[in-house]
């Protein structure tokens, strides 16, 4: 009965190998082939509407890319969302961490409930609150303008991109709290009571103690966040549509105009390659930071 | 005494009216769901008469059950064939660790990083040369491989906690490898497993990029038909939102109950 465990000791080098083949046989091949194809693609003139253009195009649709205004509003507008997200997740984020981590009555479903939006499918939220929140004749934003006696504000038309904003910042301010709820959870109670006792107040615990301890948990929701917002997508697709004109057009939703509706492939590869390069920068620090603890 | 009993009074009530607004958008929805469509466009009320209408016309357009389909055995399924890529290399990574496993572990979690726009091209033109295009097959491979990283970063953290002499002792007592895996690991990070594969449920279930760009009609998951709904025509909001609470609703509860182990693979284990 020992024999086969004896056999699997010898041929212990080999043992992982063959256990992590199909792992990572199966994430390189996802990564590298259509990694291959988009830069080979962004180095070919290949529409499919005009399928008798095709050829070697060199850095033709770079060029095309780089000249085009629609690529720097639609970089603008991805630095926009992304940075407006960033700032109203994690700040609103730390604070509501803090506050749903004291003592209350019916805490465990008070957090329940603010978690919930990050469950929710893009398409949902991006509809319930185009229609029922923000709608300029029957959403709630509308009643509230009328209480008030002001004019309502017609979101989509007049604030484009802050409308988005709001939608994502709505799904992704849940996710900040969650992680940085569980990070605050190991902090040193006796740290707080012993500076308490030296008469610190709240506010000098929350940035001398709190902030440190969290300094952690915050990058790591910034980078994940950023890795996922610079390809908001969905949001956009159902309400907007990118528009009016280019008002929410970001990088995602520009290389989907290209791809899918110009069938410009080659230009449409060209913009892959950018975001790509615009991820891979936020991921080396991501990695380094994750690689530093898988160190303990 | 009173100063604090107030001062807690007042977090508490702070804290609930921050909770009600930030799930106001979902508990209207739901409300809405019961409404008919003329209740829904007409001025905010919770006074109304409730009505199944909305619930019974989504169901009867006989195609909301396809795509709650197509959407369940999506998820399922690449959650399944995920888990069985995952565990054999997170056992490994976990009791047999090499020099390599820690780069294997930051070079899958880099694949994560890819994004999707970045390769949208390439793999739409793979499905249409293979027919993938709207298939459910396509839609379980693309989901199993969005989600292999953080599966086996997930069930490598909970695995790694497992007190290495329990596998030992099984060891000694001649388990080989396949009965230690079903009848000592497995057992023992059930949990573990059960919230990993609750969480890349979760992730297939609301993914909308690959969903939305890969499937026309056949294959279209719940993400994909609740999108159909973004047309302006006609009175809709009801059943728009009858059909969102029950897109919603398993998803939601499935987050609920996993959310502490969550945090573990969403941020691959730098914050627990």
């Amino acid at each position: 009965m020992n024999k086969p465990r004896a056999a699997g000791r010898t041929v212990g080098g080999l043992r992982p190998l063959a256990l992590q083949a199909p792992a990572v046989t199966l994430l390189f091949l996802w990564m590298i082939v259509p990694l291959a194809m988009t830069v080979w693609f962004s180095l070919q003139r290949y529409n499919l509407l005009m399928p008798t253009m095709a050829g070697f195009a060199g850095l033709e649709n770079y060029e095309y890319l780089f000249t085009d205004p629609a690529l720097w509003t639609s970089m603008i507008n991805t630095l926009l969302l992304v940075g407006w997200v960033l700032v109203i997740t994690v700040v609103g984020g730390t604070l509501l961490a803090v506050l749903f981590q004291q003592e209350f009555f019916g805490r465990g479903i008070a957090r329940v409930l603010v978690i919930s939006p990050f469950f929710v499918m893009p398409t949902v939220s991006a509809l319930v609150w185009k229609n029922l929140m923000m709608h300029p004749a029957n959403g709630i934003f509308a009643w509230i303008a009328q209480l008030f006696g002001t004019q309502p504000v017609d979101w989509f038309s007049s604030l484009p991109l802050t409308s988005i904003v709001m939608i994502v910042a709505w799904q992704w301010l849940p996710f900040a709290l969650l992680i940085l709820l569980t990070a605050i959870q190991s902090l040193d109670e006796d740290q707080v009571e012993a500076a308490r006792m030296d008469g610190a107040g709240p506010i000098a615990i929350f940035f001398f103690i709190t902030l440190p301890h969290l300094k952690r948990a915050i990058s790591v929701v910034i980078m994940i966040e950023m890795i996922f917002l610079l390809t908001v997508f969905a949001e956009i697709f159902v309400t907007t549509s990118g528009g009016p004109g280019l008002a929410t057009t970001n990088l995602a939703y520009l290389i989907y105009i290209r791809a899918l509706l110009d069938f410009d492939v080659g230009m449409a590869s060209a913009g892959g390659v950018v975001a790509i390069i615009l991820a891979n920068i936020v991921a080396i620090f991501l990695v380094r930071l994750v690689a530093r603890n898988l160190e303990d | 005494m009173n100063h604090s009993t107030l001062k807690r009074f007042a977090i508490g009530l702070l804290a609930w009216v921050i909770a009600f607004i930030i799930f106001f958008p979902i508990f209207w929805m739901v409300l809405t769901g019961f409404k008919t469509e003329v209740d829904a466009v007409s001025d905010p009320s919770l006074i109304f008469t409730p009505t199944l209408d909305s619930y019974a016309e989504v169901q009867q357009r006989a195609d909301y059950f396809k795509f709650a389909w197509n959407s369940v055995i999506v998820s399922f399924g690449s959650t399944i064939l995920a888990l069985l890529i995952a565990i054999p290399s997170a056992y490994s990574m976990a009791f047999m660790p090499t020099k390599r496993t820690k780069g294997t572990l930051l070079w899958m979690l880099s694949t994560k990083m890819l994004p999707p726009v970045g390769v949208l091209v390439p793999i739409y033109l793979l499905f249409r040369d293979t027919g993938l295009l709207d298939t459910r097959t396509g839609l379980v491979i693309v989901y199993t491989l969005m989600n292999l990283p953080i599966v086996v970063w997930m069930l490598y953290t909970f695995f790694k906690d497992l007190p290495r002499d329990i596998l030992e002792a099984g060891r000694m007592d001649g388990a080989s490898t396949l009965q230690e895996v079903l009848y000592l690991l497995m057992p023992l990070t059930l949990p573990g497993i059960a919230s990993t594969g609750l969480l890349s449920v979760i992730l297939s279930w609301n993914e909308a990029f690959w969903s939305l760009n890969l499937t026309t009609s056949q294959a279209a998951p719940l993400t994909a038909y609740i999108a159909s709904f973004s047309s302006p025509e006609g009175l809709f909001w009801a059943k728009l939102s009858a059909a969102s609470t029950m897109a919603i609703a398993p998803i939601l509860v499935f987050g609920w109950l996993t959310q502490k182990q969550m945090v573990r693979g969403l941020t691959f284990g730098a914050v627990k």
